[in-house]
């Protein structure tokens, strides 16, 4: 007995209105997954406890060092980290989906709004300062530059090195808009520390997706310049001097950063509710107190205190 | 008895089979619908005009700048620049194993084709840019002086990085290329032996035959899977992401296709993890999802209707 047309059309409205009709509004669902994310284990059930721990890619390296270092010290705890910048975190934290959200920039106003009208606040813990190396190639005869020169070089207004001392078309690394790497860079560097101004990053940056990007990017091509996390700064690439406001060309290290001689440094911070979890705060206390902070000055930040 | 439960049971199978069939298309009405739930809301902030010629994209600058045409020419030139390579080499690829090459031969070509399409996309992504990018910058890269010449040379000459998206057109002809041939073969194949035999008849040569009455007679098949090539080219994500650069710049003319680009699909991926929900960035990457979506269908809906109307034509 074959369906009349008809009935199949009716069977077709009457399924299609009743999925639409049945569909909950999504009040409070897991934030679509970056590029720099992985799918998290299931919460524990049993005896091991895990924690979240997203955000930051410039704080993946130190976030994982003390994610294992605590697993060896703590054997009922487990601290998940991922990636996927600083703005996948702060969304995180505000969705609901992390214990500690971690950051390179402050939270803007507008994400405490969201995680307020969502019942949280966050709590700000700085855990450690980090420079931001501007790099260059290894062939690039440059080897200092003032604020405004970087300024400009990352707004297109120059773009060939001879402007600065080098040769050929300049090609601008960047992070992409997730990065709070990026925000503090485009605050600091290209806005030069004045927020009302117009001045932007160009569109010709290239977005790169992490710290390790940019510099293998820098590394292998002549014409590029990339700004990563002190942390991430190796041989393969050379760290240009910024000329700081007593007019030194300083180059970035955790000695520089520490007396403030370096210009572009700032904060590291990790965000937890206003409520976090007993493991949570306890995670957080081990990372502020000698046993974290020693990793923190390990993985080439400068630690908190 | 046993006739009853053999006609119930045969009743359920019919219900289950059309119920399946009806799924596939309430699944489409309900993406449409989710987009467009989603996406709507944009426009009571930005009007459509303004959204899609909009010049500048800076999601997080304050105030927020949503253009989308950077985005649109971005899919624009990497897909163009993929089809130039695929299609041709496609159809001659298509060509070469159904006319030229003996029967056992295609047999082990065509299936190590169509591996091309199993590789995934993310694998594509490293090697274009580790491998092919790479290459690129260093053969065509910064000469540190301009060559004489016309100025889409000296621009493909100066490549400032591997990055471009001339490097996206070349991965993404490579993975389209498995579904033009496999989809053009089968329909070379299909055209029926007696049409060549008639030309080799008349006194026509293999090439004249090939060109002038196989090729012409497969064309609603050749067509078809164009379409789907360009369907894929559009809707790509990983590769792009990882080796076009993403930079939201309006392609330039001459130098367009030699420098970074930044696609919507890439864009959609890349942000979509950090927008808070139903905040006037992630309605606008709704809004660009849905352009991707309608995209699409209109090249499935004009591949389909040239399919059949050519259909048609033959079965005069």
């Amino acid at each position: 007995m074959a369906l009349r047309k008809s009935t199949l059309y009716l069977v077709l409205v009457v399924l299609t209105a009743g999925l639409i009709a049945g569909c909950p509004k999504p009040e409070v669902s897991e934030p679509p997954m970056g590029p720099g994310e992985m799918p998290q284990p299931p919460a524990d059930t049993a005896s091991v406890t895990t924690l979240q721990a997203k955000g930051s890619d410039t704080l993946l390296q130190v976030a994982q060092a003390l994610a294992e270092a605590y697993a060896e010290k703590v054997s009922d705890v487990e601290v998940a980290v991922t990636g996927g910048g600083s703005g996948t975190g702060f969304q995180a934290l505000i969705e609901g989906t992390t214990d500690i959200a971690n950051a390179s920039r402050k939270i803007k106003d507008k994400e405490v709004d969201a995680a307020k009208a969502k019942g949280i606040e966050p709590q700000e813990n700085v855990v450690g300062h980090d420079g931001i190396a501007v790099i260059v190639n290894k062939d690039n005869p440059v080897s200092a530059l003032t604020i405004q020169q970087l300024s400009d070089l990352y707004t297109a207004a120059i773009n060939d090195w001879q402007a600065v001392g080098g040769t050929g078309e300049v090609a601008l690394m960047s992070r992409d808009t997730t990065s709070g790497t990026y925000e503090y860079f485009r605050e600091a560097v290209v806005k030069q520390g004045d927020k009302d101004t117009d001045l932007d990053f160009a569109a010709s940056i290239i977005m790169l997706p992490s710290n390790s990007a940019i510099r293998d990017e820098v590394a292998k091509n002549t014409a590029a310049i990339g700004y990563i996390g002190l942390g991430y700064l190796d041989d393969s690439v050379k760290a240009v001097a910024v000329v700081n406001d007593a007019g030194a060309e300083v180059l970035p290290s955790v000695d520089t950063v520490k007396d403030g001689s370096y210009p572009i440094s700032r904060p590291l911070f990790m965000y937890t509710s206003q409520e976090p979890s007993e493991a949570t705060a306890a995670y957080m206390e081990w990372i502020m107190g000698d046993d974290g902070q020693a990793i923190v000055a390990d993985e080439g930040f400068v630690p908190a205190h | 008895m046993k006739r009853r439960v053999q006609r119930s049971f045969e009743a359920l199978v019919e219900l289950a089979i059309k119920l399946a069939g009806v799924a596939s298309i309430v699944f489409v009405v309900l993406i449409l619908v989710f987009l467009l739930k989603d996406a709507v809301p944009v426009l009571s902030s930005t009007p459509l005009g303004e959204l899609v010629a909009g010049q500048q994209w800076r999601p997080t600058s304050e105030p927020a700048k949503l253009g989308f045409l950077p985005l649109i020419l971005g899919s624009l030139v990497v897909g163009a620049g993929a089809l130039m390579l695929a299609i041709p080499l496609g159809i001659a690829c298509a060509t070469f194993l159904s006319e030229v090459v003996p029967t056992h031969v295609r047999e082990i070509v065509k299936p190590i084709v169509e591996v091309l399409a199993a590789i995934p996309s993310v694998v594509y992504g490293f090697v274009g840019l580790l491998i092919v990018g790479d290459w690129l910058r260093r053969t065509a890269g910064s000469a540190g002086e301009a060559l004489p010449g016309p100025d889409w040379l000296t621009a493909a000459l100066n490549m400032p990085t591997g990055m471009a998206a001339i490097t996206g057109a070349i991965m993404l002809a490579l993975m389209t290329l498995p579904t033009i041939v496999s989809i053009s073969e089968d329909a070379l194949n299909a055209v029926p032996r007696s049409y060549r035999e008639a030309s080799w008849a008349l006194g026509a040569t293999r090439w004249e035959t090939t060109v002038r009455v196989t090729l012409p007679a497969a064309r609603s098949g050749i067509i078809a899977g164009v379409m789907l090539g360009i369907g894929r080219v559009v809707g790509e994500t990983m590769t792009v992401l990882m080796v076009t650069g993403n930079s939201p710049v309006i392609p330039s003319l001459t130098k367009g296709l030699f420098r970074p680009v930044r696609t919507m699909t890439a864009t959609i991926a890349a942000e979509m993890g950090e927008t808070a929900h139903n905040t006037e960035h992630y309605h606008a990457l709704f809004m660009l999802g849905l352009l991707l979506f309608l995209i699409t269908f209109a090249v499935n809906t004009v591949a389909d209707f040239v399919t059949n109307a050519n259909k048609h034509v033959e079965t005069r």
